[in-house]
């Protein structure tokens, strides 16, 4: 069974419809990216997964256990943690703070301080500026510490909604390798991205969105070679 | 310079006693961007609630006057944010997702609901604290004679608000109420129940307004049913002036407000005494909008 199930999604804001049921599954461990124009309903779909919006039709499952009922501060202790599209870190409230939030809903101290400890190693920037306000850094830093932030949950699926957004081509290469690296401590991720060459690089699996359906699902490395994908999202042929 | 001075330790007292009922109209902006119209009427709960259990209970006869008030002070506290947490619970949240002035227009529902209640149950004229429950006691401070009870409600409003700034600014349950109020759907996604927060924050409002009703009745002996709407005026002044939405703003707004009250009368004219109050309150949105410490940190895009 898969770790995460989402069927049949609906998804309206008033009266329009903006997801008209998509179906998603996602593997423990994987790292599955999600293509898609803009307003193809990307943020849509993790804001979903996060409980902040409610479907009106369909259901998303944890396990088969149904996720899709819960307000979002308890999605959050099911472990699944977003890093949301804009940072939106608190820009009043300082580094540290905003870290400490981060693991507002973390139950142990010690693996609380392990996962700052790793953050600090990952992001040696957030160390430096860490009693600086968040509102204060480069947008760039402001991406690692939403990154950081989703991290100190301890998540076992993480929602990236376009990390490497405004970044300098070098530190979307760090951000990405860093993904990578966290992939690799066994989180899940489901990404999503306008620079899909990079994502599907990274990635195992990947779905294709347009104006609120999935009409593509693929392994990352076949979409990468598929002709309607290249001209579409890769900017025509390489 | 002695009536300088009187004034001064007046204006002190006042202007604590309207910053802690300008907490409460901030706090509540920070989070709900709503002014609490119906504020300055769970003052005068505050006022009243104090009033019968300090007659009714003789509090101060079996703890004497010190431990008495101390627990008195925690009873009205205590039941002014209970009857906070329920005005939010029916006048404001069925309409969290409704315009603005819905919840504006239940406010004043609210509040006159509020002052009718009150009227009803005690009548519309003044009602008249216990005398000598606080030893009529004047201090020698540097020369200067000053009345015990102005020094315990400059002391008590200042401990109330060291705490209270101490709790938001160092605990866990600070930090989110913090971060509620600048993004509640980012405070969300860390797992913060925003509800919660919004129910904290409508305790401990109303609780420091009610603090300072019965700080009211206590300082100057008499209440009635219709005073919450000038105090509650006074410290929507004082939160404006501050920056609405900024505690520390609150505190230093609710101060400065109350000393340049007093000193106003004093040298002005004592007639002019409340319109000093709005003539700030139109210079600072005239001059500054956003408040003294309003913005401090310009958010990045
Ligand atoms: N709060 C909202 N109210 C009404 N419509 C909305 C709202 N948020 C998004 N939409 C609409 O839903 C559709 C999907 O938006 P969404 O933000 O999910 O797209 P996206 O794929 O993330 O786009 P982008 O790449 O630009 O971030 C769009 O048509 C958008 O206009
Ligand atoms: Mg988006």
């Amino acid at each position: 069974m898969a770790l995460l199930e989402v069927k049949n999604l609906h998804v309206k804001y008033g009266n329009v419809e903006a997801l008209h049921g998509i179906d998603i599954e996602v593997n423990e461990g994987e790292i599955v990216t999600i293509l898609g124009a803009n307003g193809a309903g990307k943020s849509t779909t993790l804001m979903t997964l996060s409980g902040i919006i409610k479907p009106s039709e369909g259901e998303i499952l944890l396990e088969g256990k149904p996720l899709h009922r819960l307000p979002a501060h308890k999605v959050v202790r099911e472990r699944i943690t977003q890093s949301p599209e804009g940072r939106r870190v608190f820009g009043t409230l300082t580094v540290r703070e905003n870290l400490n939030l981060g693991a507002f809903t973390a139950k142990d101290p010690k693996q609380t301080e392990t996962n700052r400890k790793w953050i600090y190693e990952l992001f040696p920037r957030l160390q430096e500026r860490r009693q600086q306000l968040a509102g204060t850094l480069s947008g760039g830093e402001q991406q690692m510490l939403a990154i950081g932030r989703a991290l100190m949950s301890n998540p076992r699926i993480l929602l990236l909604d376009e990390p490497s957004l405004g970044l300098a081509p070098i530190l979307v290469k760090t951000i990405f390798d860093t993904i990578r690296q966290i992939n690799e401590t066994g989180v899940t991720v489901i990404l999503v991205e306008q620079n899909a060459r990079v994502a599907l690089k990274l990635a195992h699996r990947g779905y294709v969105m347009e104006v609120g359906r999935i009409v593509m699902q693929d392994f990352a490395s076949a979409l990468l070679s598929n002709p309607e994908v290249i001209n579409a999202y890769l900017g025509g042929k390489d | 310079m002695e009536q300088f001075f009187q004034q001064l330790t007046n204006g002190l007292a006042v202007g604590g006693i309207y910053a802690l009922i300008a907490l409460g109209y901030t706090m509540v902006y920070g989070v709900l961007k709503l002014i609490n119209f119906a504020h300055g009427d769970l003052f005068t709960i505050g006022s009243y609630l104090g009033l019968t259990l300090l007659t009714s209970m003789a509090l101060t006869d079996k703890l004497g006057p010190f431990f008495g008030i101390l627990l008195l002070a925690v009873m009205v506290m205590i039941l002014v944010g209970i009857v906070g947490i329920l005005l939010d619970q029916v006048a404001y949240r069925p309409l969290r997702e409704s315009p603005r002035l819905s919840a504006v227009v239940s406010a004043l529902g609210a509040s006159i609901f509020f002052q009718n209640t009150i009227m009803l149950i005690y009548g519309a004229s003044f009602h008249v604290y216990p005398q000598n429950i606080l030893p009529r006691m004047v201090v020698n401070v540097f020369g200067l004679h000053i009345p015990m009870i102005r020094i315990l409600v400059l002391l008590a409003s200042v401990v109330m608000m060291l705490a209270l700034y101490t709790f938001i600014q160092k605990t866990t349950i600070g930090t989110a109420i913090r971060a509620a109020a600048e993004d509640q759907g980012a405070a969300k996604l860390m797992g913060i129940d925003v509800n919660g927060v919004i129910m904290i924050v409508f305790f401990i409002g109303p609780a420091l307004g009610g603090a300072a009703g019965l700080m009211v009745g206590l300082y100057y002996g008499q209440v009635n049913f219709t005073m919450g709407w000038i105090y509650g005026l006074k410290a929507f002044t004082a939160a404006i002036l501050g920056g609405i939405g900024n505690i520390p703003g609150a505190m230093v707004g609710g101060i400065l407000l109350g000393v340049i009250e007093a000193l106003g009368a004093a040298y002005i004219s004592i007639a002019w005494k409340d319109a000093i109050a709005f003539l700030v309150l139109i210079l600072i949105l005239i001059v500054r909008p956003t408040g003294l410490l309003g913005e401090r940190v310009a958010e990045k895009i």
